[in-house]
């Protein structure tokens, strides 16, 4: 299936662009997720540790499934104030 | 779910209208008012920054304000608060962001305009990029978890301070 991945941040000068659309497998989750952008994108991978992620726009873990058509985005550390 | 209390976006903020937001209909209902504004810096570890900019991911950031929003609330249940961030290229010395924190006692109005600030840093999704005269660089902070409760503590202790 397929979902709609955002990056901000730093994510996205890493990866060149801000948005993307990723194949996952039914029921995968949002860490499939984040797999699948570091195999296409191997320069965002040494956030694994402090990426945080967000599911149509709702914080998730990376535990949580996704489904058809979903948005996920990683968020880098923030920065906000 | 919208309130006018919690917005981010590209305008100009103005801190005067968050305390007339937060005032209330009743005048006098609210003996202390709290206000802070953050401006952008021009000296950052040492370097000189000539510009800047924000970024966010505008829904989520709204949903971020609505749990620090609710968390003031079960903290002290008397004040109310509210608090804009600006996004996209911000002039030196120019505001950030702006809160105001109303209570009948100045000292819930003060923990609770700390308490925004210090869990804003730590869970809004915003992301500043500085330039220098000699390059750029993305300033990461925290790593957002509005679950956490060790942070969540963290910005508590720091609001009663």
């Amino acid at each position: 299936m397929r979902v709609t991945v955002l990056l901000f941040g730093r994510l996205h000068d890493l990866a060149g662009l801000r948005e993307l659309e990723c194949e996952v497998p039914r029921e995968a989750a949002v860490s499939a997720v984040w797999q699948a952008v570091t195999g296409r994108f191997p320069a965002v991978a040494p956030y694994a540790r402090s990426v945080s992620a967000a599911v149509n726009a709702e914080f998730v873990k990376m535990t949580t499934a996704v489904d058809e058509g979903d948005e996920v985005a990683f968020l880098p550390p923030v920065a906000g104030g | 779910m919208s309130d006018r209390r919690l917005a981010i976006g590209p305008h100009v903020l103005d801190v005067g209208e968050l305390a007339a937001l937060v005032a209330g209909d009743e005048p006098g209902a609210h003996g202390a008012v709290v206000t802070f504004v953050g401006t952008v810096r021009n000296l950052n570890q040492g370097r000189r920054v000539i510009r800047l900019e924000y970024e966010a991911y505008e829904p989520l950031a709204l949903r971020a304000f609505a749990i620090i929003r609710d968390e003031v609330a079960a903290h002290w249940p008397s004040a109310r608060v509210a608090f804009h961030h600006r996004t996209g290229p911000i002039a030196l010395g120019e505001a950030s962001v702006a809160i105001a924190a109303a209570s009948p006692r100045r000292a819930d109005a003060f923990a609770a305009c700390r308490y925004v600030i210090e869990r804003l840093k730590q869970i809004a999704p915003v992301w500043k990029h500085e330039y220098f005269e000699d390059g750029d660089v993305w300033i990461e902070g925290a790593v957002a978890d509005p679950s956490d409760e060790k942070a969540k503590e963290e910005a508590f202790r720091r609001s009663c301070a």
